[in-house]
């Protein structure tokens, strides 16, 4: 029993908040700014229709998508081959490699933005949304490398042998067998890969000025302008959930088996 | 593991990967180190410039030393706080999960929302929410009359950005912990029944030993990303009030793309960038060579 | 130390509505204090549930469970002085094995001294002196299995110890070890022991009494012999013994059995089995391959088990298995059975039919 009421209020906690941004992306702003109330008494869609309306509002929302959506498929493609290698072989220089690839996951972005900056203008990227893509690669390739690594660990090797028996060539063994085996894994190295390119704002950020701003930077448009626009910052929020929640419901099964494994 | 066939032929399949990190993390890291041994005088003419740069940081007698040291200790201390709250209560909470029946599935994608979340909506979350004039807890602690204002007042500003983060970043020690307890046999709590044991030797013998392992990877995760973070602090407090929540990051960010000081935010880079890589490796090291003598 | 008496025991998962829907049906039974018991079957077949029940891990949904008379269903696990030893070993990690064998006792607060006395005889008894203040993670399954097995003895007053399976994962050539360490600790201790297995000759080299169960019923309650003797269902024929009994269908009438067109000679006089499913069953043991006598048959394949010799072969088209004296050497397929008449036994239903004098 004891158990539940600490269960409840901690997810109250975590609801509290974000119940509050959903609760303000329904009222006007005088409401917002005159009164403390737990429900909108004059509810209103204004906000998000704003955002409906505006080019700039919506377009940054598929500006996010897109580079995400490239993200996630570039990551896990080019780990897949990798990941492969690193859990069936042995070979010159393995174990560093490994370490070198997981240490980009503890750089600090911060440390990148200045000079991916200066690279993806130098290549002729800069203000597209493969920049932001590409540059997301930093830390979601090795993610879905270690990650990958781990569910193929899983499938013993007999798999790969039987295969070669029966005379399968190696790409028709690896797309016809053993991807659909860690299908799983996948769609757990995608969901992470993912929600780090979708959560992730200073790189993002840095490398768009104008065509390809994500949504998380068109919302620091309600900063300036006639004060502040708390409706509209409100509701831009709210839709910047949607999204994550969508994705974690589809993979709920998976993310226990991936956490399972630690490797996440 | 130890009968994995030797392959060389298995870096072809690396390659791709290999010609990623080149292309993203080699190259942006040189133009790093090449700033910092250089000054420029503007208009793209740059010349040597030595270690002067690391000097400079090294000294905290200098601005951009007293500047580095300060946040230095004070992403530090950060990093102390937040493991100390968010592992134990992710314990608890993962402790407090079901493990099987309908509402599991709903409960783990509930705690995991708050992760999904763009970072800077996060930061505006928490922004609004802890306004005395229209944010619920600013306004629920201004009437109980506790002074709570996060642009004057340094201890506001910091325990906002502790409770963020907490709020932020605890569900994933508990899923982590969650999914280590729940690859516990029943047999060993029936065992703990049988044999007499309270709730708190079944936690003290059997749950924390077990749960060793996906205890490492979240203090190293946690770590990690407290000693990285950025965009929440930037969006709730902006490293003020003064540079009272200024953070490494912040700091950088600050130096590099506001104040286009290219060899300091370069020296800074590498520093700092050494410091996490040398933390984790300590970390890491540490806790799996303590692992090993248990096992042994 | 107690006697443990089944009332009426039942219990279905969920509710239950047909006979089908319980996983052990409602059973009488006593088990007495000091005696060894084991209860058998194929997995799944309940007796788990009966012995969870026991330890008070799942409460039964029908009839009433007493230890020494008094009703212990609905007594929380810690309070009913139970031991139990699971399939797959459980120790603490973290202590040393001294400790894991003195936690029941500390529990349950007996002072250091006492408890360090009773860790040494039960340490002695199980072998595990050498490795009293090692840890216990790094040690073998089977010295885990018996710290196990020492925490379930190590309770002086305990009312039973129930063995969950507990050499499933231990070594075949440790296993013998184990078992002899079991029986010897059951002469030396006065204390009523359970054991669950699905191993017959670890059932019936450790119980004075085996209880047979198949599909959440208890279908014989005996002693080796009997089961072997005299099993009460078609099941126990063919589950006890190696290979099993060789059943085959027939019409009985006084002593007298007909097996297709063959006419088999029974020990003793059965009523008219008119209605149901009627069966004889005869051990490998007791059919006996010849040159000539007996039934016809095809010898198929003889298999030489070094010490005795078996031969499988067709009567018509009943497959048998009997035995092949060392002596005997067949010509070609055509060969003959003999049948003990004092061991065949006659089935209705599955259930053994006892006969008659007359």
């Amino acid at each position: 029993m004891t158990r539940r009421i600490v269960l409840a209020l901690y997810l109250l906690v975590l609801a509290l908040p974000i119940y509050w941004l959903v609760n303000m992306s329904f009222k006007d702003n005088v409401e917002i700014t005159s009164t403390l109330s737990f429900w909108p008494h004059r509810p209103t869609l204004e906000h998000y229709a704003h955002i409906f309306q505006d080019p700039a509002w919506y377009g940054g929302f598929l500006n996010s998508l897109s580079y995400v959506a490239l993200n996630t498929v570039i990551s896990v493609v080019i780990a897949l081959p990798a990941a492969y290698a690193f859990s069936r072989y042995r070979f010159l220089g393995d174990k560093h490699l490994f370490f070198w690839l997981l240490s980009n996951l503890m750089a600090p972005p911060a440390v990148y933005a200045m000079p991916f900056f200066n690279l993806y203008s130098a290549v002729g990227l800069f203000d597209t949304v493969w920049a932001v893509a590409l540059a997301h690669c930093l830390f979601n390739v090795p993610l879905a490398v270690w990650i990958l690594e781990g569910f193929m660990s899983g499938v013993p090797r007999e798999i790969d042998e039987t295969a070669a028996l029966d005379g399968y060539s190696f790409p028709r063994f690896f797309f016809r067998i053993f991807v659909p085996l860690i299908a799983n894994g996948i769609g757990v190295a995608a969901f992470f890969c993912f929600m780090f390119s979708w959560v992730e704002q200073l790189l993002a950020t840095t490398l768009t000025t104008v065509n390809a701003k994500p949504f998380v930077a068109v919302m620091t448009r309600t900063y300036s302008a006639a004060g502040m626009d708390w409706g509209l910052l409100a509701a831009a929020g709210v839709l910047t959930m949607i999204p994550g929640a969508v994705v974690i419901w589809f993979v709920r099964n998976n993310i226990a088996k991936g956490f399972a494994l630690g490797r996440v | 593991m130890m009968d994995k066939p030797i392959s060389n032929r298995a870096w072809f399949l690396v390659v791709p990967v290999m010609a990623f990190v080149l292309f993203s993390s080699l190259i942006p890291m040189m133009t790093v180190v090449n700033y910092s041994v250089q000054d420029s005088m503007g208009q793209n003419s740059f010349f040597w410039n030595g270690s002067e740069w690391f000097q400079h940081l090294f000294d905290p007698a200098t601005d951009i030393g007293g500047r580095f040291s300060r946040a230095l200790v004070r992403n530090l201390f950060f990093s102390g706080v937040v493991l100390l709250i968010e592992v134990p209560l992710g314990i608890l909470v993962a402790l407090c999960i079901p493990k099987r029946g309908w509402a599991v599935g709903a409960v783990l994608v509930s705690m995991a929302l708050p992760m999904l979340i763009p970072w800077n909506v996060v930061g505006t979350i928490w922004q609004v929410f802890a306004r005395a004039d229209i944010g619920l807890l600013g306004a629920a602690l201004t009437g109980a009359g506790i002074p709570f204002n996060n642009t004057q007042d340094p201890l506001s500003a910091w325990s906002t950005v502790v409770v963020m983060d907490v709020w932020h970043w605890t569900s994933m020690v508990a899923l982590l912990c969650y999914a280590g307890l729940k690859a516990i046999p029943d047999a060993f709590y029936q065992a703990a029944r049988i044999d007499g044991a309270g709730r708190w030797s079944v936690f003290r013998n059997i749950e924390l030993p077990k749960l060793r392992r996906v205890l490492v990877i979240a203090v190293l995760l946690r770590f990690m990303e407290s000693f990285m973070i950025y965009t929440e602090p930037a969006v709730v407090t902006g490293g003020g009030p003064g540079e009272a929540t200024s953070f490494l990051s912040l700091d950088l960010v600050k130096i590099a793309l506001g104040q286009v000081d290219l060899g300091n935010a370069a020296a800074m880079s590498l520093v700092y960038n050494l410091i996490t890589l040398t933390l984790c490796w300590v970390f890491f090291t540490t806790m799996t060579q303590l692992d090993a003598r248990g096992s042994a | 130390m107690a006697t443990v008496t089944l009332d009426g025991i039942g219990h279905a998962y969920g509710r239950a509505q047909t006979e089908a829907d319980y996983a052990l049906k409602p059973l009488h039974h006593v088990w007495e204090q000091g005696r060894a018991y084991a209860l058998l079957g194929p997995s799944g077949c309940g007796k788990t549930t009966l012995l969870n029940i026991i330890s008070g891990l799942v409460i039964p949904s029908h009839g009433r469970l007493l230890f020494d008379g008094r009703d212990m269903t609905r007594v929380p696990t810690e309070r009913r002085n139970i031991a139990q030893v699971f399939q797959f070993p459980v120790v603490y990690d973290t202590m040393t094995v001294a400790e894991n064998l003195g936690f029941p006792l500390r529990n349950r607060g007996m002072d250091r001294r006492q408890t360090a006395a009773r860790v040494g005889e039960v340490a002695a008894m199980l072998g595990l002196v050498p490795d009293l203040n090692r840890r216990a993670r790094g040690l073998t399954a089977d010295a885990k299995q018996k710290i196990s097995l020492g925490r379930g003895l190590v309770r002086p007053d305990v009312a039973a110890v129930l063995f969950d399976e507990p050499l499933t994962v231990i070594d075949p050539a440790l296993k013998w070890e184990l078992r002899s360490k079991l029986k010897a600790v059951h002469r030396a201790l006065d204390l009523l022991m359970i054991y669950v297995t699905h191993d017959q000759t670890e059932a019936l080299t450790f119980a004075d009494q085996v209880m047979v169960m198949n599909e959440g019923r208890v279908l014989q309650v005996g002693t080796p012999a009997e089961l072997f003797e005299a099993p009460a269902h078609t099941f126990v024929g063919y589950f006890i013994g190696s290979p099993g009994m060789n059943l085959l269908p027939a019409q009985v009438e006084g002593r007298e059995a007909a097996v297709d067109r063959h006419r088999v000679p029974l020990g003793a006089a059965y009523p008219a089995l008119a209605d149901g499913r009627v069966q004889i069953g005869i051990r490998p043991e007791y059919a006996t391959l010849s040159r000539t006598g007996g039934l016809p048959v095809q010898v198929q394949r003889i298999e030489d088990l070094g010490r005795r010799r078996l031969a499988r072969v067709m009567l018509g088209a009943h497959p048998l298995v009997v035995t092949a004296p060392p002596d005997l050497s067949v010509n070609g397929a055509e060969a003959f059975v003999r049948l003990d008449p004092a061991s065949l036994h006659v089935f209705a239903d599955d259930r053994r039919v006892p006969g008659g004098a007359a």
